[in-house]
């Protein structure tokens, strides 16, 4: 029995849009899935995104995100575990399975609507079954189905129902495109060729879809086995308030998380931390009867290596004391994403930061909490603040801009050794007086003659001057990020040397080359 | 840690040789951020970990151009009432912690507590700032930049003369390319000051 949910990279996409919306999902720049709606008006797979776009001009865009199907999928594949152990993921939005309990649901047709109500309830709507002997044949007759329905092909009759099916259904499109100037149109045609030819002429592929074609299937449903579960959970009885002693408690958890990981092989590198609290007054009112708690709190966390059981207990104390109100009822360690542990063993000459230097710097988050520590880094970007790229010691840093870019605008190396995270308020003028400016094309109202470098520092002379490297950056958005600024670079007679920026006529210090 | 000599010498940037030799439980005072990120950059060639603490304002492309190896360092830009204990307990681990103190906030008693705990750890500090005591201080005068023009070019390159104070010795220059048109650091080849004074 082959399981189908036509258009599944749509699936995600397409939540929470209005009924009818036309949406399509892009790979590569051409279409990979469209919904009904797209397809009435014409979008078809392998389209290019302009020609799609012309077609239909209200179409929604998205990217294709596989792992994101898979994941989405996954609640399918839970949901028909729960009717009949053994499913068989083929790709995200197809699946198959021995046709359950023959005596239990009463036949074919009725386990299939079981199926199919299940998957409905689940908000699939569009559910396609096809039954037959073999996976080639089933997948064709889940092909052929009505949307919620199924179609049987009875014992025996697989290759009868394939004779008739076009070519195409091979789904292998140099061989197909052979066949048909061949003149063989139908999977019936083909299958009437004698099976010595076929693999003499074709090879051992030919061969294959060749069985296919007549109905046999070499492959037999290989089913997956089911996911171990790997979530921690601690309750705690009566509920605490102290987070310090609720980490206590969790110690065993956490080992156990741990080892139960590493038992399967796979360390933890993104772990989801759920806290569930009962509020204050709810306890004092009735001591005996103590209401379920609700979920107070929830947040990933990401580990530059793996999560150990200290770690975790870290992870939880700050995720308590960042504020969660209550008394703490149940703690649940959810592993988000889990590695295997050959990948993360430590190599002979290390590379990675030594036990030693990794509990420091977690003391020290302890201390000043786990944003107050940053890792740094270079990224691409135009102004010296832009290029810093810090995040919080232990975190992947989100979106980076490639370095590598070449960023047209941005000063010509070196770097300026201090950048003020807050640009002080700065003064140039020319030689009466008169404030620099800078007009729309870039061209400077009168040579800098002196400036100040903040509100409160002396007037000096300048000595040499360089610039202006005009901006204009994101002029589309109206909002607050479009900005039209110049820098310059200005030395004074003292030999110190500034990165001054103008915008809107106000002069800025954004660094200091000292 | 008992048997380990005082003071070991730790592998300091070739511009400075002959000038400073760097030693672990050493404290240093500089007073511009290109010297910090120029002291940084010998030990964490060797493969040292650096932390900044007190400050973002460091700017991490320009300790990368010297040498620093920005995977290996950490920032506490706002360590807040216990800016202190964060350096301490820095200084337990890492090789080199780069400080920014609060202006007037460290008293000589702490700062011989923290120094007693340098030299056990044989980590080095160095103070951008205000410090009571210094094994030695550095300095930049005659800062001279090539490049930028009157409206065209840009900074390319920069000489100046490293001063190195210890205590009530004299204090010992050099002429230094920091950095030069390739971006590296090197002495400059000029008449020695010395002879001049």
């Amino acid at each position: 029995m082959v399981v189908w949910c036509p258009d599944w990279p749509v699936m995600g996409p397409q939540e929470g849009l209005p009924a009818g919306t036309a949406v399509a999902v892009f790979d590569h720049g051409v279409v990979l899935a469209c919904n009904p709606s797209a397809r009435a008006d014409g979008v078809r797979r392998g389209m290019r995104r302009r020609d799609a776009q012309s077609r239909c001009p209200h179409l929604v865009v998205a990217d294709h995100r596989p792992e994101a199907d898979a994941r989405t999928f996954e609640d399918v594949l839970v949901a028909i575990e729960g009717l009949s152990p053994g499913v068989a993921p083929l790709r995200p939005g197809l699946c198959a399975l021995r046709v359950p309990g023959r005596k239990f649901y009463g036949g074919e047709a009725e386990a299939a609507a079981v199926i199919a109500e299940r998957l409905v309830d689940l908000g699939v709507w569009d559910v396609r079954l096809g039954v037959a002997d073999g996976l080639f044949a089933a997948d064709r007759a889940a092909r052929r189905a009505l949307a919620q329905d199924v179609l049987i092909v009875p014992p025996g009759e697989a290759a009868a129902f394939l004779a008739d099916l076009p070519i195409e259904a091979l789904e292998a499109p140099d061989l197909v495109s052979l066949l048909r100037r061949m003149g063989l149109t139908t999977l019936g045609a083909f299958a009437r060729l004698s099976p010595a030819d076929v693999h003499t002429r074709f090879g051992s592929h030919g061969a294959l879809l060749h069985r296919y074609a007549r109905g046999l299937d070499p492959h037999p449903i290989s089913r997956r086995t089911v996911p171990p579960e790997l979530t921690a959970v601690l309750a705690l009885e009566p509920p605490l308030d102290n987070a310090e002693s609720v980490a206590f408690s969790l110690r065993t958890t956490a080992e156990r998380f741990v080892a139960d990981l590493a038992a399967h092989g796979l360390v933890c590198t993104t772990v989801r931390i759920e806290v569930d609290s009962v509020p204050h007054c709810a306890n004092q009112a009735s001591q005996r009867e103590v209401p379920p708690g609700v979920l107070a709190g929830t947040r990933s966390w990401v580990h530059p290596r793996w999560f150990g059981a200290t770690d975790l207990i870290d992870r939880v104390r700050w995720q308590l004391s960042a504020g969660v109100t209550g008394a703490v009822d149940a703690v649940r360690l959810i592993p988000d994403v889990v590695e295997p542990l050959s990948d993360h063993a430590d190599s002979l000459f290390g590379g990675t930061p030594s036990d030693r230097v990794v509990r420091g710097i977690a003391r020290v988050q302890g201390m000043v909490g786990h944003e107050g520590v940053l890792a740094v880094g270079v990224q691409g970007g135009r102004g010296p603040a832009d290029r810093t790229l810090a995040s919080p010691w232990g975190e992947q840093p989100g979106a980076v801009r490639p370095a590598d870019r070449p960023w047209p605008g941005r000063i010509p190396a070196p770097a300026p050794a201090t950048v003020f995270t807050r640009p002080s308020e700065a003064m140039v003028v020319g030689a009466e007086g008169q404030p620099v400016m800078v007009t729309g094309r870039g061209a400077v109202s009168c040579p800098p003659e002196r400036f100040r470098s903040s509100s409160n520092a002396p007037w000096q002379r300048v000595a040499s001057w360089a610039g202006p490297w005009p901006i204009e950056e994101l002029w589309w958005d109206d909002a607050m990020a479009a900005r039209r600024i110049a820098r310059f670079q200005v030395v004074g007679v003292d030999g110190s040397a500034w990165l001054m920026v103008i915008e809107n006529g106000r002069w800025f210090t954004e660094a200091k080359y000292d | 840690m008992e048997g380990r000599p005082a003071a070991q010498p730790v592998h300091t940037h070739p511009a400075l040789n002959g000038l400073l030799q760097m030693q672990t439980g050493a404290t240093y005072g500089v007073t511009a951020a290109s010297l910090a990120a120029l002291l940084m950059a010998g030990p964490s060639s060797e493969g040292a970990w650096c932390a900044v603490v007190g400050t973002d304002e460091l700017g991490v492309e320009a300790a990368a151009m010297v040498g620093v190896d920005l995977n290996r360092v950490v920032m506490v830009p706002n360590p807040g009432e216990p800016w202190l204990e964060v350096v301490a307990a820095l200084a337990d681990v890492l090789g080199v912690v780069v400080v920014r103190p609060p202006v007037g906030q460290a008293s000589p008693k702490d700062v011989s507590r923290l120094s007693a705990r340098l030299r056990t750890r044989g980590s080095i500090l160095v103070v951008w700032g205000e410090w009571p005591r210094c094994d030695a201080r550095l300095g930049l005068t005659d800062v001279e930049w090539h490049g930028a023009g009157w409206g065209h070019g840009h900074l390319a390159a920069r000489q100046a003369t490293v001063q190195v104070s210890r205590g009530t010795a004299p204090a010992v220059h050099r002429r230094l390319w920091l950095p030069d048109v390739a971006l590296g650091v090197r002495p400059a080849e000029v008449v020695s000051l010395r002879s001049i004074s």
